[in-house]
């Protein structure tokens, strides 16, 4: 860091880039504040990638078909990429990746809170793909002009690959909704159970969001999350009404004097309390990747000793 | 064979610029240097005569390790034969545009 001597020049050339629209590069200086709101949002991203896995990969070796399967596994195998990208770039903010995972098994970084719910039957596959992956993309696509270059670019990377998630899902609920009653009701339940978590994934209103504020001010976050949150709703209604699926909502109702779907109060109780680790699965998400992450601890260690002779 | 002993060849270095801020480091081309910090300054001789770029990096050239093209066919044999990657493999109904 630069001595603070030099700051008040540093912080008018970094507000003026920002405000130019001009991309903070890793080696440009950067208040303090600015560096760590991004190793906490990048990293819980990177987490959120990775954690993300589990409800999918429980499927994988029950999925209908081989074509399924082969989809499943190549999804999944795109969200640990994703996450790949994103412990990159938030590395270039001089935080290694060791740190990055002990925050999260110390449960001192977050993921998506999305995370925390089972995929209790094959439709919940179709319904995460087309809702979650939706949610995700929809948030992800304003990321693109984030400020920071690494986050952004690692954010253009990700829009174009996920292309192919949501739509897989989606046909997954399409062809569900399409089937015997018992498959549609299937489809049904499955968008019962996914679409207020999904609602939950754009964060608090507004006015009580706790990072939204200076986040915004320095471009980190380009819209905010209600306005994220209104246009995955505006373009959901159709894609469910398409398929003749009923969003579990009797609130939800077009408004011709705004433009948008009004939709009914979201559960913030429950949203805090899977949150704050009491979802249905928090700990068992947790304890799957310290699990994981030790188990693979033989294969550092051979690495380490394969790298160690070679020198 | 001369005894005479050659003299040591200058490294080569990579050279890739950032055109503009917020854009990737592309690979522009290769010099030779004899140390990182003169490559820096060539390289803003040889490539950047014009203000092309916002930022240089330069990599001595024997740290950069390659694919080989002429395994090209096995090595990404892998990812010839998944159609399922693309958006475009999945059918979406004719009246939704925002899939």
């Amino acid at each position: 860091m630069q001595q603070s001597q030099s700051q008040p020049i540093d912080r008018e050339q970094f507000e003026a880039k920002i405000q130019a629209e001009e991309k903070i590069e890793p080696k440009d200086w950067m208040p303090e504040s600015y560096r760590k709101n991004l190793i906490r949002q990048m990293s819980q991203h990177a987490h959120s990638e990775i954690i993300g896995m589990q409800p999918e990969g429980n499927w994988l070796t029950r999925a209908p078909t081989l074509k399924r399967k082969c989809v499943l596994l190549a999804k999944i195998q795109d969200e640990a990429g994703h996450g790949l990208y994103l412990y990159s770039a938030a590395e270039t903010l001089g935080i290694t990746r060791e740190e990055m995972i002990d925050a999260l098994h110390a449960g001192q970084a977050k993921y998506a809170s999305i995370f925390n719910y089972p995929a209790s039957s094959w439709a919940d596959i179709g319904a995460i793909g087309w809702l979650v992956d939706g949610a995700a993309i929809v948030n992800q696509i304003s990321l693109q002009r984030t400020s920071y270059g690494p986050y952004a670019r690692a954010m253009v990377r990700i829009c174009k690959e996920e292309s192919f998630h949501q739509r897989q899902g989606y046909e997954i609920m399409q062809t569900l909704a399409a089937g015997s009653k018992a498959q549609r009701e299937m489809a049904q339940q499955a968008l019962d159970r996914w679409w207020w978590p999904a609602l939950m994934m754009f964060g608090p209103h507004d006015g009580e969001s706790a990072h939204s504020a200076q986040s915004m001010l320095w471009k980190i976050k380009r819209r905010s999350n209600d306005e994220l949150r209104q246009q995955f709703v505006d373009q959901t209604v159709a894609q469910a009404q398409s398929i003749e699926l009923r969003i579990p909502d009797d609130d939800l109702q077009w408004n011709a004097d705004t433009g948008h779907y009004d939709f009914g109060a979201i559960d913030w109780d429950e949203f805090n309390r899977v949150i704050s680790g009491n979802g249905p699965c928090n700990r068992a998400r947790l304890a799957h990747h310290v699990n994981a992450h030790h188990e693979g601890e033989w294969v550092r260690e051979a690495m380490r000793a394969y790298a160690e002779r070679q020198s | 064979m001369s005894e005479t002993p050659q003299p040591a060849l200058t490294p080569l270095f990579e050279v890739f610029v950032r055109s503009r801020r917020g854009l990737d480091h592309i690979h522009v081309g290769s010099l030779h240097a004899h140390d990182p910090e003169q490559a820096l300054a060539y390289a803003r001789d040889t490539y950047l005569r014009r203000g092309e770029g916002a930022s240089i990096w330069v990599v001595e050239s024997q740290h950069i390790t390659a694919s080989q093209e002429s395994d090209a066919a096995s090595f990404y044999d892998p990812m010839d034969d998944k159609p399922y990657r693309h958006a475009t493999y999945y059918t979406v109904p004719e009246d939704i545009d925002t899939l």
